[in-house]
């Protein structure tokens, strides 16, 4: 498989503090890879430095081949990569607005276009595509959060923790749509995530644990693991 | 997009029409022009505040900045003074380059920083050692190029393009991209606004009105000092109109620089030992009970604001 992402141990961290110390992590195209690990393991830190939002002290990072370690975050948006953060929209504008700010550097036309399809996706939005993002639930700002970074057509989707401060109902809901976007966009994911429901769509799994990848494999691999289900499945033999 | 276009024309108009029609009513030509300044310092001052979220105290700094170097255009290069005027906005504006750091801090920092900036920028000016050029403390004198009538004109086409401009920002995608920096720089960025270029743009608009709004009030002073054209009150009057009209609309700065600088005027004059008074409890009730301004009345009722 070609690959679409690729991190070579990356270091990255905030002021004296290092956090990430030598990752390395693949997303092949039109795959969905989870990004599992604990608090403080390092999880946004990684999503952080591949958008660009923290500079790579060390190490590489390429995207469809070509090496984007120094470049602007807005670039590398520009080039493919979409990126959703924990709360990742603009409560005072718009769902119209949010959505237009999604898909900032392309054509009015297009963006028309791609809203209308957003819309189709995610048939709450339209309904509410006058009103301030502040007004909409948890679940739907989630959605909103999604339908936005789709706007841009990334070739890639990181995103993080798509399940925080979601109700066990809506995480699920949010999982069937990855799932739906993955299968109907040919989207390539990575997500960070604690939550283990997300586990039953990856294709690739990467444990980070205090800022280095602990394990890498399908879920068949992890499962078998007795460490990981342990800590991760609180399952114990 | 047309639909918007034409409430803000209106208010342009309106604007445009009443500067030109009162002159002939009301003979206190330097109260108009005054009011006039004051509405497009505030659309200039709504550009880089109410757009992208940046208070910035010293923005009498780019008035001043606008003043002198109008004013030296003028004396030393023996340019006529319309000219001069152009210079002035330039003279803001790199100011307003060099300034460009300053946001990358935010909030309260920011605007101490700018304050702090803008005095450096009174006592390089009004330094004796620099008499040959800004005159030091002793003033800039303009009276042989002085024309009361070509500068309320002057000011009226300042006032017509910061007016245009602030209309143009609020309909178009960059006055969007602006609204997302206020809102979230990292998200903003997320969503690929080259934020840096983004707010250097809107930094730069705003100090070209203001140095235009400068360098027609010494052309229409004829005699200025230092300590006029870097007079805190400038910076601070404009954020106070600006907050009681209700930033980031086109209608709200204008409404608020109307209302208080005539109530300035008319209190001010007749009973000054209750003005202050009176100007304090009014801004308390604003902060209090409608914090987003007076423009906010009419969005609550659903109205567009221009």
């Amino acid at each position: 498989m070609e690959v679409l992402l690729g991190v070579e141990a990356l270091e990255s961290g905030y002021g004296s503090i290092q956090v990430l110390w030598g990752s390395s992590l693949e997303v092949a195209s039109n795959q969905c890879v989870v990004l599992l690990g604990v608090n403080g393991a390092g999880k946004t830190t990684l999503l952080k430095t591949i958008a660009g939002l923290l500079p790579a002290r060390k190490g590489k990072i390429t995207f469809k081949g070509a090496d984007i370690t120094g470049l602007k975050p807005n670039s590398r948006i520009a080039g493919g990569i979409g990126y959703m953060s924990e709360l990742g929209i603009f409560p005072n504008l718009t769902v119209e607005e949010n959505l237009k700010l999604g898909g900032y550097f392309r054509s009015e036309k297009d963006n028309r276009k791609r809203a209308g399809e957003m819309y189709e996706y995610f048939p709450d939005l339209r309904a509410y595509a006058k009103k301030m993002g502040a007004s909409l639930s948890g679940g739907q700002r989630k959605m909103l959060g999604v339908a936005k970074t789709l706007m841009s057509h990334p070739g890639l989707v990181i995103m993080d923790e798509p399940s925080s401060g979601l109700s066990p109902k809506f995480v699920k809901k949010v999982i069937e749509v990855l799932k739906f976007l993955h299968e109907q966009e040919k989207l390539s994911m990575l997500i960070a995530e604690q939550n283990v429901s997300f586990l039953d769509f990856a294709q690739k799994i990467y444990i980070l644990d205090k800022g280095r990848v602990s394990f890498d494999g399908d879920v068949q691999e992890l499962k078998g693991n007795d460490t990981i289900r342990e800590t991760y499945f609180g399952i114990s033999r | 997009m047309l639909k918007k276009i034409f409430p803000s024309l209106g208010v342009v108009l309106v604007v445009v029409a009443m500067f030109l029609g009162l002159p002939s009513i009301y003979s206190n030509q330097s109260f108009l022009f005054n009011l006039m300044l004051y509405l497009a310092l505030a659309e200039g001052l709504n550009i880089i505040y109410g757009f992208t979220g940046y208070l910035p105290f010293g923005y009498v700094g780019f008035f001043g900045a606008g003043a002198y170097g109008s004013a030296i255009a003028v004396t030393l290069l023996h340019i006529s003074p319309l000219w001069g005027v152009l210079w002035g906005g330039v003279a803001a504006v790199l100011i307003g380059i060099i300034l460009i750091p300053l946001l990358r801090l935010s909030g309260a920092y920011f605007a101490i920083a700018n304050l702090a900036a803008s005095q450096a920028l009174y006592y390089v000016v009004s330094n004796p050692a620099l008499e040959k050029i800004t005159q030091g403390p002793y003033g800039i004198d303009l009276s042989s190029v002085y024309n009361a009538n070509a500068a309320y004109y002057a000011l009226l086409g300042v006032l017509v393009f910061a007016m245009v401009l602030v209309a143009f920002i609020r309909n178009s995608d960059f006055g969007l991209c602006l609204l997302a920096i206020k809102e979230d720089r990292v998200t903003a960025s997320l969503a690929g606004v080259n934020i840096v270029r983004a707010r250097s743009i809107a930094w730069m608009l705003s100090a070209f009105v203001a140095g235009l709004c400068g360098a027609v009030f010494g052309w229409y002073s004829a005699v200025f000092y230092p300590s006029t054209v870097f007079s805190l009150d400038v910076s601070v009057f404009t954020i106070v109109f600006v907050l009681f009209g209700g930033i980031g609309t086109l209608a709200g700065p204008l409404a608020g620089a109307l209302i208080l600088y005539s109530m300035y005027n008319f209190i001010g004059i007749s009973t000054p030992q209750y003005f202050q008074l009176f100007y304090g409890l009014l801004i308390i009730a604003l902060v209090l009970f409608l914090p987003d301004g007076i423009a906010s009345i009419l969005r609550k009722g659903k109205v567009y604001v221009p």
